[in-house]
């Protein structure tokens, strides 16, 4: 009796709860934490800005552990909170099961494709934007060996390198890759010093352009290469400006934007699947002020030219997770 | 001989320690500016006030008694297992594989086979380093540490490249067939009018959890294995000796911690996930060392100690969703207290102990009698 009494006592604050809450989107962020300089900081970034000039707030949750992944879906739904957005693939099986609770909610995951009714499925064509950055590192390198470091070895970041490195053999079909992982387990998202070995390392080999792919493991490379007087490739956001005349690029993946539009559309968000590649602007390559003199006009043309053929569909970069082998790289 | 009475021991010291780990969280909070009282009544509400709190709490308890049991029993040969994590990922390899490739009529039938493929996995990973340090002299600490590392990178490319549907982002393997589903406190004890335990994690494995800790009582003070374990444990020559082989301690007493530890595979990756997830253990085995340290390497100390680490990982999560405190802070407080239970019990013990003999020393004075 007491257990039944508790339990109605705290649905009633659930219910009060939701009352105050009505509608507000909410977030959560995955393990890694929302300041990981990457994409959990991204979609933190995409949230903020629509806070900023809605003037509206929003709940958020940044995960322990992986139990609590329902645990804080079916929270935020019972709490009134629409829609609500989850950065990472690794909520695919956890909002699988909770959609169906609560179909008056609208839910948008990132990164994975959830096949229900009520939710938004964004996923980011990296290896389209990946392609071109690529093609500008096959270019602009002068010995021929191009690098990339990835993450996490996952089949996510292999997308990323498989991308990169079909764009590198369009510019110079004789150009070779050279692909490191930084590790096997989380931690490998957030190892800088690693990061700048194995750039130590490609650079021995003879890279002079290395593509980071790595998270918060990306600012050892960018860091690295800059001191090594090599050219590097940002990633997820512009990074450019960390070394300004020695990023070459930065490859965009726009998801502040994905969570921007996801709470600006608010409990009206459209369902169904959203990919987001280079003809949408999801994904693409970053130019500004700091890279201006490292790309030529004819670099700029050519990159130009592929991200067109890309969008009208002339164009096909291989994806390495629609059957998980890469033609032009072996990892 | 005891300088304190047992109940000093075994209660006072870890409640004046949790205390201390306590007010100091509380001022770790106030100093960011949030209420420590309300934080600890979203805590407490959040995890032992409904069942659905309680759910969390004994998922996670299941979690920690089935290391803690892992680290004590290792201890009592004197053994420091710190490989709990990766025994339990590979517990959580040997659940996976079973419940994968073997189709179970019902979940009662593939919880014995699960829980004895987790427990012959752990066991094996437990047993290379118990065989290195019983033959070699490997130090065990160094060995089982390495070996967390060697398990999370054999499970990373069986998962990327074996056991990963194609196709799929997550490196994860599939979800385990219906058949193997156990069911949930939710499913045993909710009725259609009445429902308990609602969504929560809690499954029939924290039974199971129970019986290992009663196991466990009998093994170490009821059998001659468990006897020879402890001889071992207290004077390693007074038992060679006595003819008991270290060799055969050392190795018997890993596998059964290991097997322990890999048990736990039970709970979070046939209970709560229905599938393999690259990080499935989550510093469990690492939590077990404090559990065991703050229980005393006795199960029900174990039992009450996983309770109490529960009860922390559960409130911690409410503490995040309910509050605006950050999770490293989480962290911070959950720290405090396995620094204050587990590292700093003899800052506790000294002190407590000098006042215990200064005030025997004085009755002692005062009745000449005794």
């Amino acid at each position: 009796m007491t257990f039944m009494k508790k339990f109605l006592g705290a649905t009633a604050v659930l219910a009060l709860s939701a009352g105050a809450a009505l509608a507000d989107p909410a977030i959560i962020f995955d393990l890694g934490g929302k300041f990981d300089k990457s994409f959990n900081e991204s979609a933190f970034g995409g949230a903020t800005r629509w806070a900023e000039e809605t003037g509206g707030t929003f709940a958020e949750v940044e995960l322990q552990s992986d139990a609590q992944r329902e645990q804080a879906l079916r929270r935020f739904a019972e709490a009134g909170n629409n829609p609500i957005v989850m950065a990472g693939f690794a909520f695919g099986t956890a909002l699988g099961e909770v959609a169906g609770d609560y179909p008056d909610t609208k839910f948008v995951i990132i990164d994975m494709v959830v096949d229900a009714p009520n939710v938004r499925s964004v996923v980011f064509n990296e290896h389209e934007g990946s392609y071109l950055v690529g093609m500008l590192a096959g270019m602009a390198s002068k010995s021929g060996t191009v690098g990339f470091i990835g993450g996490m070895d996952i089949p996510l970041i292999r997308k990323f390198g498989c991308g990169y490195a079909q764009g590198v053999l369009a510019a110079n079909p004789d150009a070779k890759v050279v692909a490191n992982m930084t590790g096997t387990t989380p931690a490998a998202w957030n190892d800088p010093v690693k990061g700048s070995e194995l750039t130590l390392a490609q650079i021995s080999q003879g890279a002079d352009v290395v593509y980071a792919a790595a998270g918060g493991t990306g600012v050892g490379v960018l860091q690295t290469a800059a001191d090594s007087n090599i050219l590097s490739i940002g990633v997820d956001a512009n990074q450019n400006y960390l070394h300004p005349g020695q990023v070459l690029t930065s490859m965009l993946k726009r998801v502040d934007n994905a969570v921007y539009e996801a709470m600006t559309a608010g409990p009206d968000v459209v369902t169904g699947i959203n990919v987001m590649g280079v003809a949408n602007e999801g994904v693409g390559w970053a130019l500004d002020d700091n890279n201006r003199s490292l790309i030529t006009p004819e670099m700029e043309a050519a990159v130009t030219a592929a991200a067109a053929a890309i969008a009208d569909g002339s164009l096909v970069v291989h994806d390495y997770t629609s059957d998980e082998t890469c033609p032009a790289l072996t990892f | 001989m005891d300088k304190m009475p047992k109940w000093a021991d075994i209660i006072l010291i870890p409640l004046i320690s949790l205390l201390l780990a306590a007010l100091l969280s509380a001022l770790v909070i106030l100093a960011i500016g949030e209420s420590p009282w309300k934080a600890l009544q979203v805590m407490v509400s959040g995890s032992v006030m409904s069942t659905y709190g309680w759910g969390y709490t004994l998922y996670y308890t299941t979690n920690f008694i089935f290391t803690g049991l892992a680290v004590s029993v290792a201890f009592h040969a004197r053994m420091f297992n710190i490989g709990g994590e990766g025994q339990a990922m590979m517990g959580g390899l040997g659940v996976a594989l079973v419940c994968i490739f073997i189709p179970w009529p019902h979940w009662s039938l593939a919880l014995i086979g699960a829980t004895l493929a987790a427990a012959a996995f752990g066991a094996a990973w437990a047993a290379v380093p118990a065989f290195l340090q019983a033959n070699r002299g490997s130090h065990i600490v160094i060995t089982t540490i390495m070996f967390n590392f060697i398990a999370a990178a054999l499970l990373n490319y069986l998962l990327v490249n074996q056991l990963k549907p194609v196709g799929a982002m997550d490196p994860a393997t599939g979800r385990f067939p219906e058949a193997t589903h156990l069911p949930s406190f939710q499913d045993m004890f909710s009725t259609a009018d009445n429902p308990l335990f609602r969504g929560a994690p809690v499954n029939i494995t924290f039974f199971i959890a129970l019986i290992a800790c009663v196991a466990v009582w009998a093994l170490i003070w009821k059998t001659r294995l468990g006897y020879q374990i402890r001889a071992y444990g207290f004077s390693e020559a007074a038992a060679k000796y006595a003819g008991i082989g270290p060799t055969k301690i050392i190795v018997l007493s890993m596998m059964i911690s290991g097997g322990l530890a890999g048990m736990m595979a039970i709970n979070n990756v046939m209970g709560e996930a229905e599938r393999l997830v690259l990080n499935s253990v989550e510093g469990a085995g690492f939590i077990g060392i404090a559990v065991a340290l703050m229980g005393r390497n006795h199960p029900v100390g174990v039992l009450l100690a996983a309770v109490l680490f529960g009860f922390l990982y559960q409130g911690g999560a409410e503490l995040g969703l309910a509050t605006s405190i950050p999770r490293e802070l989480i962290v911070v407080i959950q720290a405090l207290v396995i620094m204050f239970t587990g590292a700093l019990d003899n800052m506790v013990r000294w002190p407590l102990e000098r006042i215990f003999l200064s005030i025997r020393r004085s009755s002692a004075n005062g009745t000449p009698a005794e």
